[in-house]
């Protein structure tokens, strides 16, 4: 198990070496001189030649992007934000905890909703509560989370004025912005769980549980469940990159300030280092959860730790297979 | 009877007279025609895809036709849907919105599908290092969530329609190769592929017309999916102010516009996120009742 944390930890640095590599290319060929627009537009040429030369502007591509991965990998130097001069590693992350709560709570609220309406329509399937919950998982499944936040903020604030539309301060502020970012996973989630639970309980064992007089609800949620999360989990796995991605449009709608409204803003006043500084933390974010969803899937089955423990031939036949069913996953998705 | 064992078990190949008339896709048209739900699907997009092309008939007025005395105009007999901010019909800004929006995501997708299908190709056909290299490339822009990876482009690139376009399809690369190079390796090894290469098909001949053909089915799936998530993506872009820019209508911009004015004018919001959300519905829907059709196994 830990040979293969390992392995994994190893094959991510060249994935995040590929990574930075794609964000100073992105940096690199962004319009605008960033000694300029650190001082401002009514700078002395001589200064902000001074500037290029001591931020080493004049050097060559490569020579450059050496420095900058020097930076990030010695000192986690990102650059420094053209607006505030701050460094953009400490800027980000200073917002970082927001941005985690926020796609956290989203992810609950996916799994709250989802995980429970998933078995009930499998447990119930073709019953009316299973037609309805299909043709909502329909709906917030095509609901791009930008609407789903105006619509909400229209029903409970404008309207009813309940919940505040805007600002970050207690936990009050963050139950629409949850169910913004939630919903269109909760919807996938559900038809995952829905799936999978069907395939479950199909299975031979649960006619055996059933058929020893176990209570039908142990059987669901005890041998059943055990089983049919498996395949959640990675879907759930997939669902925290697309809420990263999704927080960026939920913040801005909520004035929440997480790394993506720092990102938005960063843009608006061009200012590219936060922006992919910000990219570059939130896609090494996402690989960590992507190796965690993959540690997970071990624990909760036993069948795949004894892949990862068993000999390299068998490991790589496994990890095919996996490979074929996260592809099978996503297509389902 | 035929026709009834065949819907009872799709794989069955109980007269093989008749499929020798039919191709793959005459087939799957058949099964799809069936599917009421993809084909609701189909008739929505359809209709959408026509308004887009002919908004300059359908529509009543320009999309920037502006009349400041009738700002936030409510929905009447003569602005079906109202008017906006600066007096401009919501319901013509929709129309010439669906031209841009669906041209978006067509276009975007096809860019990354295409791009990923030769880079698949290339990957499952010459196997080894080839492979390795495209794939760790394919690695890397799935280690960036699609939209993250759209916004970091199109920043860089700035904003407009092709910026945009591309900042999309780059993301999409990745799914598209992968989907082909998992086609193409399950193909690669059959006997008439070893046939082609004894009768001495190059490599171009072989890859275009033998293997391409069997792997056309996931792919169209992936792309009729795809849509719906280009245009999501771009009207996020819109919404957050990197794509279109002013007075061109996009749905996402004319939501981003419109949020302001929300408390006191729904209207302004509902339209446009209705426009999305149909057109993302119906190319869903499609989606999923072609790959049904396409891979009655999947199911």
């Amino acid at each position: 198990m830990l040979k293969y944390t390992l392995k994994r930890l190893l094959m991510m640095i060249p994935v995040l070496l590929g990574v930075s590599f794609v964000v100073f290319l992105l940096m690199y060929i962004s319009p605008g001189d960033p000694a300029k627009m650190i001082l401002g537009e009514m700078a002395e040429a001589q200064e902000v030649e001074a500037l290029r030369e001591s931020l080493g502007l004049n050097n060559g591509f490569w020579e450059r992007f050496f420095t900058y991965m020097k930076d990030i990998v010695l000192y986690g130097d990102l650059g420094i934000s053209y607006t505030t001069r701050e460094p953009v590693f400490t800027e980000v992350m200073e917002r970082f905890p927001v941005t985690l709560r926020l796609a956290s709570s989203g992810v609950l609220v996916a799994l709250l909703i989802g995980v429970p309406c998933g078995i009930i329509a499998a447990t119930r399937q073709y019953s009316i509560f299973d037609h309805v919950a299909t043709v909502l998982s329909l709906l917030g499944n095509s609901m791009p989370a930008f609407w789903m936040g105006i619509l909400l903020i229209l029903v409970f604030s404008v309207q009813l004025g309940l919940l505040p539309s805007s600002g970050y301060s207690s936990a009050e502020y963050m139950i629409l912005p949850a169910l913004t970012l939630g919903t269109s996973s909760a919807a996938v989630i559900m038809r995952m769980t829905r799936s999978s639970m069907l395939e479950v309980i199909r299975q031979d064992y649960i006619r055996t549980a059933r058929s020893k007089g176990q209570r039908e609800s142990i059987v669901i949620y005890f041998h059943a469940l055990k089983n049919a999360l498996i395949p959640v989990i990675t879907a759930v796995g997939l669902q925290f990159g697309m809420l990263l991605g999704g927080s960026i449009l939920t913040e801005t709608i909520f004035s929440i300030p997480g790394i993506g409204k720092l990102m938005v803003d960063s843009i608006k006043s061009r200012n590219y280092p936060v922006v992919q500084g910000g990219v570059l933390i939130l896609a090494v974010v996402f690989s960590f959860v992507n190796l965690g969803v993959d540690l997970l899937y071990a624990f909760v089955d036993p069948r795949i730790k004894s892949q990862y423990k068993g000999a390299k031939k068998n490991r790589k036949a496994a990890e095919e297979e996996q490979e074929e069913d996260e592809e099978d996953l996503e297509e389902e998705v | 009877m035929a026709e009834e064992t065949r819907k009872n078990n799709p794989n069955a190949v109980e007269d093989i007279s008749m499929y020798k008339k039919q191709s793959q896709f005459v087939q799957a048209w058949d099964r799809l025609r069936k599917n009421k739900v993809a084909i609701a699907g189909l008739v929505i997009l359809v209709i959408l895809i026509l308004g887009g092309i002919f908004a300059e008939q359908l529509a009543p007025y320009g999309y920037d036709d502006q009349d400041v005395m009738r700002r936030f105009t409510a929905p009447c007999r003569e602005f079906p849907f109202g008017t906006d901010n600066l007096g401009r019909c919501i319901y013509s800004r929709i129309l010439y919105g669906a031209r841009i929006s669906l041209l978006i995501g067509f276009v975007a997708t096809g860019m990354g599908a295409v791009a990923g299908t030769i880079l698949g190709a290339f990957a499952g056909y010459y196997g080894s290092k080839t492979d390795n290299i495209i794939m760790r490339f394919c690695d890397v822009l799935q280690a960036i969530p699609s939209l993250l990876l759209a916004i970091a482009i199109a920043a860089a690139l700035g904003s407009g329609l092709f910026n945009m376009m591309l900042a999309i399809s780059i993301g999409a690369i990745p799914r598209y190769a992968r989907t082909v190079r998992a086609s193409i390796l399950t193909v690669k090894d059959q006997e008439f592929i070893e046939a082609a290469h004894a009768i001495g098909a190059s490599d171009a001949r072989i890859i275009l017309k033998h293997i391409f053909p069997n792997c056309l089915a996931p792919i169209i799936v992936q792309v009729t999916l795809g849509v719906a998530g280009s245009i999501i993506n771009a009207a996020s872009l819109s919404f957050i102010g990197l794509g279109v820019q002013a007075p061109t209508a996009e749905w996402g911009s004319m939501l981003s516009a419109g949020r302001q004015y929300v408390r006191d004018y729904w209207f302004v919001v509902m339209f446009p996120g209705l426009a999305i959300m149909t057109t993302i519905l119906s190319l869903n829907l499609f989606g999923d009742g072609l790959r049904d059709a396409l891979d009655p196994k999947l199911k």
